[in-house]
């Protein structure tokens, strides 16, 4: 029993993990139906800024991950900008294809300016200590990460229930051409949307530093799949959804390490990704609407 | 108030507004009617900015707005009710009408504006707390209405406003529409209920296949023949 708590409590901060980069997945989803899987890489230039600004800048934990937001937040808009927006009224497939060019791209632009070497996280920066609480060992890190997470998922909560440009991204979501009745300006509130879903995934890549201690340019490939995965799964395009998607992934992924073998802990995230589009394609929170319009 | 000048509107290769012109008086209630297809919608959505027009011109209060973005379009004083009510049906009535105000920064006006719509239509003020996809087909009518009217337009275009609503909730939508008139909003109403649309309207106009073909005052077309066999089933 004991060692179950022990994988749930190392799940949970895995998950955490999945769950901030699933929200950016389904928010731009939700908005502008497009899978953005240049996702997993945005949080890989996350890491990195976060990398620098411990490493040379010699900032605290805190300071790199906001570093690693706003710049995330501004690289997201970019991307959009120029890759997406151009093809908004394309096929869908267009820039679904545009959007795995993005994710080639940053990787190797990445891999061409800084090398394709991992670079270890600096270890100064997040002094390891563990607590023992009734036979559950628990690191600083662990409660670091999911604190962090749970505050950011609280606050972007905040931002879309009771903001003003909140409704509006529902609004966007729910219905672009009432929305443009309402005086929505729907570049904006696109541009919010990737920024907010974008400096998630920041904070996430700089929690990925803090949590594997290693980060490279290909970093985000595999997080973001899960990721992924962990927003159809909460249903895509359901902001909960995706929170308690990527609670569950984590937590499978390290129950599946704990008691099978971690070796099978990819192919139990993207088996689930099957069994949901075979039993519920809308995903747990999803309502079946058919086609969203 | 609102000249619509020989306006071309294409989808793909479909001539969709063939030269349409339209003028609108200030304090005026008029009305567009014509069959499903006929392109009273298209209409709507062009003023809008939603559509633009490939040749011709749009000016509301002496502007161009032509060319001018839809939202500068709200901000300007026109504010629509479209077909089908539109309402976000995944958020609240409160939020619904807060939506309708997103151009306004004046929150104090905001609020008295939001309990003139409370006091108009109390059966959204009873729900205000309830997502909209859960009311009836006449409560969201009302909220797609008093969403409009949180934008304080100086001209309404309404489309459709009576679809399927029951007899007697499509007379209470038309003194809806009278009161909202009447208290100085002026109003262009897209209707396929021409009867009813000409029975409260000053002036109206006909279309067929994106022209318009009868043009007068309500009275006029309410008496002649042609609206009559076409449209009133006389």
């Amino acid at each position: 029993m004991l060692e179950f708590f022990q994988q749930a409590v190392n799940g949970l901060s895995l998950g955490a993990i999945y769950a901030l980069i699933a929200l950016g997945y389904t928010m731009v989803y939700g908005i502008i139906l497009l899978i953005n899987f240049a996702h997993g890489d945005i949080m890989m230039v996350g890491a990195y800024v976060g990398f620098f600004s411990i490493s040379l800048l010699g900032s605290n934990i805190l300071v790199a991950m906001i570093f690693a937001m706003v710049t995330c937040a501004v690289l997201g808009v970019l991307i959009e900008k120029i890759a997406y927006k151009p093809l908004r009224n394309s096929t869908r497939i267009a820039a679904l294809i545009t959007a795995i060019g993005v994710s080639l791209f940053l990787e190797y632009i990445t891999i061409f300016l800084l090398g394709a070497t991992q670079r270890v996280f600096p270890a100064s920066a997040f002094p390891a200590k563990y607590y023992n609480l009734m036979g559950i060992v628990i690191s600083n890190k662990d409660i670091f990460i999911i604190v962090s997470a749970v505050l950011l998922m609280i606050v972007l909560h905040y931002i879309i229930k009771r903001t003003r440009t909140g409704k509006a991204m529902r609004a966007v979501s729910l219905d672009r051409e009432a929305a443009v009745l309402m005086g929505i300006s729907v570049d904006r509130t696109i541009s919010v949307t990737f920024a907010i879903g974008s400096s998630l995934a920041a904070a996430a890549g700089v929690l990925v530093g803090v949590y594997y201690n290693t980060i490279n340019p290909l970093m985000g490939i595999i997080p973001g799949l899960k990721a992924f995965v962990a927003a159809v799964l909460g249903g895509i395009g359901i902001i909960p959804g995706a929170m308690v998607g990527g609670f569950v992934m984590g937590i499978l992924e390290t129950m599946v390490s704990g008691y099978g073998s971690s070796l099978y802990r990819d192919a139990a995230a993207f088996g689930i990704l099957i069994l949901i589009l075979l039993v519920k394609p809308t995903g747990l929170f999803g309502k079946n609407n058919g086609e969203k319009v | 108030m609102l000249e619509v000048k020989d306006i071309d509107v294409y989808y793909g290769a479909i001539h969709a507004l063939k030269k349409l012109s339209i003028t609108i008086e200030k304090g005026k209630i008029v009305t567009l009617i014509g069959a499903n297809g006929a392109g009273k919608t298209t209409t709507l959505k062009t003023i809008s900015g939603l559509i633009r027009p490939r040749s011709g011109s749009i000016t509301f209060k002496n502007v161009d707005i032509t060319r001018t973005a839809p939202e500068k379009i709200v901000a300007m004083g026109i504010s629509q009710v479209p077909e089908g009510r539109r309402v976000f049906s995944a958020m609240t009535v409160l939020e619904n009408l807060e939506m309708g105000a997103y151009l306004r920064r004046d929150k104090k006006e905001v609020e008295m504006d939001m309990e003139k719509v409370f006091t108009r239509f109390p059966r959204l003020k009873e729900r205000r707390k309830q997502l909209a996809g859960t009311l009836s087909g006449g409560e969201q009518q009302m909220l797609a209405i008093g969403r409009a009217l949180m934008a304080q337009p100086e001209l309404l275009l309404m489309d459709e406003p009576s679809m399927g609503l029951a007899p007697l909730l499509v007379k209470e939508i038309f003194e809806i529409i009278q009161d909202i008139n009447s208290q100085g909003t002026t109003i262009l109403l897209v209707e396929q209920n021409a009867h009813m649309a000409l029975s409260i309207a000053d002036n109206a106009y006909v279309m067929e296949t994106g022209e318009i073909v009868l043009q007068g005052t309500a009275k006029e077309l309410m008496n002649s023949e042609e609206v009559k066999r076409a449209y009133l089933g006389g």
